[in-house]
C-alpha cells in the first residue's frame, strides 16, 4: 500500500488554488479568440477582446482573473491502494484553502452559515467530492466555483415522456432566463439522469471537462453541439450586450437512472470558467 | 450600425450629464467612487430608516458593485470586477431617492429599481463581468471607510481613472440588456 503524507496533499491544493484562479485554460482562450471571429456585434467583440486581455493581465501580473475566486470545489480521486498519513485529509485539502487563498491574494467569499452569513476569512470549508477508484495514485480536481452563475444554476425533476426534447427546452430556458447575469460568454454543464443530487454533481463534473472535447457517446455529442448553436441564437452575447457569442461551450455528463424518472441539472459558468488538475 | 459616443464623465454626477447619457453608451468615470454590496446595502438602509447619517455624502455618488481581492505588496487593490446588481435591487430604490445618482454593477435590475431611476433621474451602468484585473488597474487609490469588519464588502472609497463603462439603464428606463438581446435573437 502507497503511503501519502496529508502535507503533500496540503502543498499541492494550495498551489491549485492559485493557478486556477490566475490563468485561464486554453481550451477557453481559444474559445474567446474563435468568438471574436463568430460575433456578429461589434461591442460584443470588444468585450471578448477586453476578457482575453484581462486574462493576459491575470497571468502576468499574478492576480486573480475574476474577484470572485469562488467557493473551492475539489473532485478527488483516491486509489484504494493508497494510505493517507499524518492527519484528516478533508482537513488537509481545506488547509491547502486556507494557505491557498492567502499567499495568492484571493478573496474570502465563505461564510460559516447560510443564515448567519459570518465569513469565515479564510474560504473554507470547501466542498469537496471523493470518488474511490482503482490504482495507488491521488487525483486531485479544483473547480473554484463564483456565484453569479452558480445562482443562475437550475435543477428539474422531469418525466421520462419529456425525453430528450424536454431536457433541451429547459436548458435553454435556464440560459435565456440568465441573461446577462453569469457573466456571458458562458459555459454550460449538463448532468441528465442518476438520482437529484447525482444529476446535480454530473452538471458540475460537465464543467471540468474542456469545451474543446465532446462527448463519446453519439447522441450526448450531437446534443452539445445543437444546444450550443440554439444557445448562441438566444441573443444575450457578451457580458449581455446583444450578440451571437453567449456561450463558448456545452458539455452534458448522463448518467442510468430510475424507471420513473429524469433528473436534469444546469450548472451554468462564466467565461472564467476555472479549474486545475493534479495526481499525487 | 449605430455609432457609439464615448462620453468621459466626472463625480459627482451632475443631473444635466445624467439625462445626456443613452442606453447603450460607452463612457470612461474618472473620480471618486463607493464599493458596496449585499452587507454594506443592508446596514446602509438601516442607518436611514434608524434616522442617521450614512458613511459617505450620498448625493450625485456613484456606488460600484464590487467586493475586491485583497491587494498584493506594492499594489493598490486586487482584482474587482462588478458582482451581480440584482442582489442589491431591495435596497437601491431607497438610497436613489436619497441622492445615489449612478450604480455600476452588472445583471438585470428589477421595475422598482427602473422607476426609482426614470423618477429621480439616475443611471445604471454595466462593467464587463469577470474583466476583474482589467478594471483593477484603473483604480488610482482605495481606502476602507466604513464598515471594516465585512472584510471584502467593507465600504471603500475608490479613486478611478479611465474606469470603462456602459450604459445600460438610462434615465428614460430604456435597458440596454433588453434591446441588445432583441436585436441579435434569433428563436
Amino acid at each position: 500500500m502507497r503511503v501519502v503524507e496529508c502535507s503533500a496533499i496540503t502543498n499541492t491544493v494550495k498551489e491549485l488554488c492559485i493557478t486556477s484562479n490566475y490563468c485561464l485554460n486554453d481550451d477557453i482562450l481559444n474559445a474567446l479568440r474563435e468568438g471574436i471571429d463568430k460575433e456578429e456585434s461589434e461591442t460584443g467583440k470588444l468585450v471578448l477582446e477586453n476578457i482575453i486581455e484581462n486574462s493576459r493581465i491575470a497571468k502576468t501580473e499574478g492576480m486573480a482573473m475574476c474577484q470572485d475566486t469562488g467557493m473551492a470545489v475539489f473532485f478527488v480521486e483516491i486509489g484504494q491502494d493508497v494510505h493517507v498519513t499524518g492527519g484528516s485529509l478533508t482537513e488537509a485539502i481545506n488547509e491547502g484553502v486556507r494557505l491557498g487563498y492567502k499567499e495568492g491574494y484571493l478573496r474570502n467569499s465563505v461564510v460559516r452559515d447560510p443564515i448567519e452569513r459570518v465569513n469565515t476569512g479564510d474560504n473554507t470549508p470547501a466542498v469537496i467530492h471523493y470518488d474511490i477508484v482503482e490504482g495507488d495514485r491521488i487525483r486531485i480536481v479544483i473547480a473554484p466555483k463564483g456565484f453569479g452563475s452558480e445562482n443562475m444554476s437550475a435543477l428539474k425533476m422531469l418525466k421520462p415522456s419529456d425525453g430528450l426534447e424536454g431536457v433541451k427546452k429547459f436548458v435553454i430556458e435556464t440560459v435565456d432566463k440568465a441573461g446577462p447575469n453569469p457573466c456571458p460568454p458562458i459555459v454550460v454543464g449538463v448532468g441528465i439522469g442518476g438520482t437529484m443530487e447525482k444529476a446535480a454533481i454530473l452538471a458540475k463534473k460537465a464543467l471540468i471537462r474542456p469545451i474543446n472535447i465532446r462527448s463519446e457517446i453519439e447522441y450526448v455529442r450531437k446534443l452539445e453541439l445543437e444546444l450550443l448553436e440554439t444557445i448562441n441564437k438566444l441573443g444575450i452575447g457578451p457580458a449581455g450586450l446583444g450578440g451571437t457569442v453567449t456561450a463558448l461551450g456545452v458539455n452534458v455528463e448522463v448518467y442510468p437512472t430510475h424507471i420513473a424518472g429524469l433528473p436534469v441539472a444546469v450548472n451554468i459558468s462564466c467565461h472564467a470558467t476555472r479549474h486545475a488538475e493534479a495526481i499525487i | 450600425m449605430v455609432i457609439k459616443i464615448r462620453y468621459v464623465i466626472n463625480t459627482p454626477l451632475e443631473k444635466d450629464i445624467i439625462c445626456q447619457l443613452k442606453s447603450g453608451d460607452e463612457v470612461s468615470i474618472n473620480g471618486i467612487i463607493y464599493t458596496a454590496r449585499d452587507a454594506a446595502h443592508k446596514r446602509m438602509v438601516a442607518l436611514i430608516n434608524e434616522g442617521k447619517d450614512l458613511p459617505f455624502n450620498i448625493k450625485g455618488q456613484i456606488i460600484y458593485y464590487v467586493g475586491p481581492c485583497p491587494a498584493k505588496p506594492g499594489k493598490i487593490i486586487g482584482s474587482a470586477g462588478p458582482t451581480t446588481s440584482g442582489r442589491m435591487d431591495a435596497y437601491a430604490p431607497l438610497l436613489i431617492e436619497m441622492g445615489l445618482a449612478g450604480m455600476i454593477g452588472k445583471g438585470q435590475r428589477n421595475k422598482d429599481v427602473i422607476d426609482a431611476i426614470m423618477k429621480y433621474k439616475a443611471v445604471y451602468f454595466g462593467a464587463i463581468g469577470g474583466a476583474a484585473a482589467l478594471i483593477a488597474n484603473k483604480i488610482i487609490s482605495e481606502e476602507i471607510i466604513a464598515f471594516p469588519d465585512l472584510g471584502t464588502e467593507a465600504i471603500r472609497k475608490l479613486v478611478v481613472k479611465d474606469f470603462p463603462a456602459t450604459v445600460i439603464i438610462d434615465h428614460y428606463g430604456n435597458n440596454l440588456y433588453d434591446i441588445g438581446r432583441e436585436k441579435f435573437r434569433r428563436i
